[in-house]
């Protein structure tokens, strides 16, 4: 028995809104996803992402906007007709029914004969590879595995749209890394539409075909994974991407995408990734790998160091500016804590937003 | 000098059979404050019941162990109380457990329970001798349910809903419904809503979370809740007396222990008849579990955290 | 959570509000009608009485003795507390805190009395009573009562302490607090608002627990919800109105206790708590 997922051409959310009051949880998501991506949606808590999964499975109603598959509205209708596969956060498998009950509930509910739900789960837990596994109760079988069948019990459906809830933050560091491959590998085999909620961004990164940053209930950013990661286009997404220096300046002078911008008594030139004319207020951001410490060369700044860690390869440190600004940097050689440095940064992998709060 | 230091550990020795012996089965100072509330159950919970079995068997006029018993099933007025007391709580229990489940399943739903469960607590709390007192006035002939139903042209003649079996079921229902409905509550919150949702994505309409989700998971608490229910409801007493026919209809198993006790001063025949009454409870809550022990029993979340 | 927009369950929902109301509406209504009826002056076939009064009051505070006997309901209840409170604290600090051998059989023994109900186990208990001395008076009443409520304050005790960490106590101990110090200074203040809880409701138990101090009072140890019994049962001889007035009386002498109690505990703990145990 072959398990494969239901074809449709794209799944459009449509300005989804979702408010509790007046708190706005979800602000207008628009999004079109391709049959056989997958999507990560990432974010910090409460950023929505949960609340958008939600809305999109039926679990909670939408407040504005709509919900498409192809050309058929899907949000008004209930969960338990629009015939998705979700995998739960706590894993959510029903304790009084066996691993094989709990893979077979869905087919079950859909009126599938006997001997096919026997053959589809027995396909399901080959290929989440929990084969003699399938009459234990669920409680006897280790966080893994109770994942394992989550994802068995989803896939074996063959739904149109797979959707799972930060399915990996209840395991153990080891056993993530584990369940994300295995979470690749079976995509990877079926194809079916996914969408991966997770304030990882590790995960999101390693997993996604594209991912969509929100923040506040909103897009931030959709691209590829090196997109996001190389070229960020807003201050959040770039500090969830592993920015964590950022310091406030005036753009002094415009060259194309480059600008330098003063930042106290120094002055750094990065890559524009917003339109900034001279005299703008202006972010700079840079990745603490990016930052070392060096002689004093053009785009660096003088700090005195705050501390320093030992990490095995090269030294970790943290430095404040005379403007008070904490700064990340590695270097090759200790450096004493108290002494003054120059920490120095590539300008093509330093970048320039908008500051939008002055 | 080798002397003192073996006496001393000898001493030593000596002191670690009594108190260390006690640590080892993880009893010290602490273990002992239960003392007095384990004697306390004891001597006036344990102690009056099996004084009570043996005083059941010694009975007053003489004519062997079992004379007291011989005579409760020989005599209809008395053995006829078990019938009578048990076509008041079977029903009662059965009633209270069917509308417990369906509305427990929609005031999980609500987020403002607290209005709902206070007035619910209050008969509960005022006691069956004041829900007596009350329903005599409200379900009389002359009392404000009739009336509504004469206005509304129900009935035109007033129901005789009191001094019989009628105004007791009415007072057990108001007593026990809303202990049964608490305890079901409290049991239906306690499983995991995610199993719900879970249930719902992948295709269950809301007959089918039901049947095939939350009520295998409910089986265990039901069970519990009819037993203690069952129970409560099996110990009618004042409200048969006030409410209900004591002498015909509602002559519950109570009232037959009380008069023994209280008219006729044969504490040895009340006994008698307390011990038969927790048999029979004894024995309801027996089937009932061993009936529970053939579902699932375990844990209603749906894996860790 | 998951809406459900059917005609079908619209109706189900409607049925199930629906009973709810019509229970808590005959409910409120049948308190209701013993409030008037204990103000009102003449109620006969009519839908409210002709002209309200505070007489009964006056009545069945001389008939029925309502002052002695108000005292003596007190004088039992806080009796109780005081007793089942020290008893069953100090127990349930040590069932919480300590494994020992047997331990599963004295929860069993603690939740027994919780499970029988008081007709059934009250009638050798009062034998048992009157054999020893205590039965029909004062200390009859308040042992019989403390059935009960010992085991009730051990149950709900239990999950208040469980969830202090014993390292807090340790710390205590390591600084210098002895067993006495530790208690007053450390876990009273700590345990304070659970103690408060399970104390405000053996108050109300036992101020409306009937079968028990019906079984053990004497004549001068008669609580008011037994006082309260025996006018009932007696009635004809009193005016209706003035039972009314007495009922009146205890109700709001258990429900103050109750909306106090209230403010501590959720009332679905009230039935549950010590029930939980035994679930599984």
């Amino acid at each position: 028995m072959q398990l494969s997922s239901t074809p449709f051409k794209e799944l459009r959310l449509e300005r989804m809104s979702r408010a509790f009051g007046s708190f706005n949880a979800l602000r207008e998501i628009s999004l079109t996803i391709r049959q056989g991506e997958f999507i990560a949606l990432l974010g910090p808590s409460g950023c929505g992402k949960s609340t958008a999964l939600n809305c999109i499975a039926g679990l909670l109603a939408t407040t504005g906007g709509g919900i498409f598959i192809d050309d058929k509205r899907i949000d008004q209708l209930k969960p338990e007709d629009r015939g998705f596969g979700m995998v739960f956060q706590n894993y959510a498998l029903f304790p009084h029914m066996s691993v094989r009950e709990n893979i077979g509930f869905g087919l079950k509910m859909r009126g599938v004969a006997k001997a096919e739900i026997e053959s589809r789960v027995d396909a399901a837990l080959t290929l989440v590879r929990l084969q003699g596994q399938g009459n234990k109760p669920p409680g006897q079988l280790s966080g893994g595995q109770q994942q394992r069948v989550a994802i068995a019990r989803a896939i074996v459906i063959e739904p149109p749209l797979v959707l799972m809830d930060e399915p990996l933050s209840n395991l153990d560091a080891k056993l993530r890394l584990e369940m994300r491959a295995e979470i690749r590998r079976i995509h990877a085999q079926l194809g079916a539409t996914t969408i991966y909620v997770t304030h990882d961004q590790d995960e999101a990164l390693s997993l996604a075909d594209r991912v969509v940053v929100l923040r506040d209930g909103a897009i931030r950013q959709i691209g590829a994974p090196h997109e996001l990661y190389d070229s960020p286009d807003h201050i959040d997404v770039a500090q969830f991407m592993g920015f964590r220096n950022c310091l406030r300046g005036v753009v002094t002078a415009r060259n194309g995408l480059q600008a330098s911008v003063a930042v106290g008594n120094a002055t750094l030139t990065g890559m524009l990734r917003n339109d900034l004319n001279v005299g703008d207020a202006a972010l700079v951001a840079a990745r603490g790998d990016d930052v070392t410490s060096g002689d004093e060369h053009a785009n660096t700044l003088p700090a005195v160091i705050e501390s320093i860690e030992y990490r095995g390869r090269e030294f970790v440190g943290s430095a404040r500016t005379a403007d008070d600004v904490e700064l990340v940097f590695h270097t090759p050689k200790n450096v004493a804590v108290g002494s003054r440095v120059f920490l120095s940064v590539d300008p093509d992998r330093t970048i320039i937003f908008a500051d939008k709060e002055v | 000098m080798t002397v003192s230091a073996l006496d001393g550990h000898h001493a030593e020795r000596g002191n670690k059979s009594i108190r260390q012996k006690l640590a080892l089965r993880g009893i010290d100072g602490v273990t002992l404050l239960i003392l007095p509330a384990a004697i306390f159950i004891v001597g006036v919970f344990i102690y009056p019941f099996f004084y009570g079995l043996v005083l059941s068997f010694t009975p007053m006029a003489g004519g062997g162990a079992l004379a007291n018993y011989q005579a409760f099933f020989s005599d209809p007025y008395l053995y006829n109380t078990i019938a009578a007391t048990l076509r008041l709580a079977l029903p009662v229990t059965i009633l209270s457990l069917a509308f417990s489940i369906p509305i427990a399943m929609r005031v999980r739903l609500m987020e403002r329970q607290r209005l709902l469960t206070t007035i619910l607590v209050l008969p509960l709390t005022l006691g069956t001798v004041l829900v007596a007192e009350g329903l005599l006035n409200y379900l009389g002939p002359q009392g404000w349910f009739s009336r509504i139903l004469i206005l509304i042209g129900l009935i035109e003649e007033p129901l005789k809903l009191t001094n019989n079996y009628w105004g007791v079921l009415a007072s057990l229902i108001i007593t026990v419904f809303p202990f049964t409905f608490l305890l079901t509550l409290s049991y239906i919150t306690g499983i995991d809503p995610a199993l719900e949702k879970a249930a719902a994505t992948h295709g269950a309409n809301s007959w089918q979370r039901f049947r095939f989700v939350m009520l295998p998971l409910l089986v265990p608490g039901i069970a519990i809740a009819f037993c203690l229910t069952f129970v409560q409801a099996f110990a009618v007493f004042p409200s048969a007396v006030l409410l209900g026919a004591p002498s015909g209809d509602t002559r519950v198993i109570s009232i037959a222990a009380a008069q023994a006790a209280f008219e006729q001063y044969d504490f040895s025949m009340a006994s008698a008849i307390a011990m038969i009454m927790a048999v029979v409870q004894l024995g309801v809550v027996v089937a009932i579990l061993a009936i529970r022990n053939m579902f699932y029993r375990g844990t209603t979340s749906g894996g860790k955290g | 959570m998951i809406r459900d927009t059917t005609i079908g369950a619209k109706l189900w929902i409607a049925a199930v509000w629906a009973t709810v109301i019509f229970f808590v509406v005959n409910v409120l209504a049948m308190i209701a009608v013993v409030v008037i009826s204990s103000f009102g002056t003449r109620w006969l076939g009519t839908w409210l009485p002709e002209a309200l009064t505070l007489k009964w009051y006056l009545a069945a505070w001389k008939e029925f003795q309502l002052s002695e006997v108000l005292l003596v309901t007190f004088q039992i209840a806080f009796t109780v507390v005081a007793l089942s409170g020290i008893i069953g604290v100090t127990a349930a600090y040590a069932m919480a805190r300590r494994d020992f051998p047997g331990k599963k059989l004295l929860m069993l023994l603690f939740l027994l009395p919780l499970l029988v109900p008081p007709i059934t186990y009250g009638i050798p208990l009062a034998t048992v009573l009157y054999q020893w001395g205590p039965g029909g008076t004062f200390w009859g009443v308040v042992l019989a009562n403390l059935v009960p409520t010992v085991p009730f304050v051990i149950l709900v005790m239990i999950p208040f302490i469980e969830q202090i960490d014993p390292k807090i106590e340790a710390a205590a101990r390591v600084f210098g607090a002895g067993t006495f110090r530790l208690f007053i200074h450390v876990l009273l203040p700590m345990l304070l608002p659970g103690i408060l809880a399970a104390l405000l409701l053996v108050l109300v138990r036992t101020v409306a627990m009937f079968e028990l101090t019906f079984l053990t009072a004497g004549p001068t140890s008669q609580t008011l919800v037994v006082a309260l019994y025996y006018s009932v049962f007696a009635a004809g001889v009193r005016a209706v109105q003035s039972i009314d007035a007495m009922a009146v009386i205890y109700m709001v002498s258990t429900l103050i206790w109750l909306l106090i109690a209230l403010r501590f505990v959720n009332p679905t703990q009230i039935v549950a708590r010590g029930k939980q145990a035994n679930a599984h």
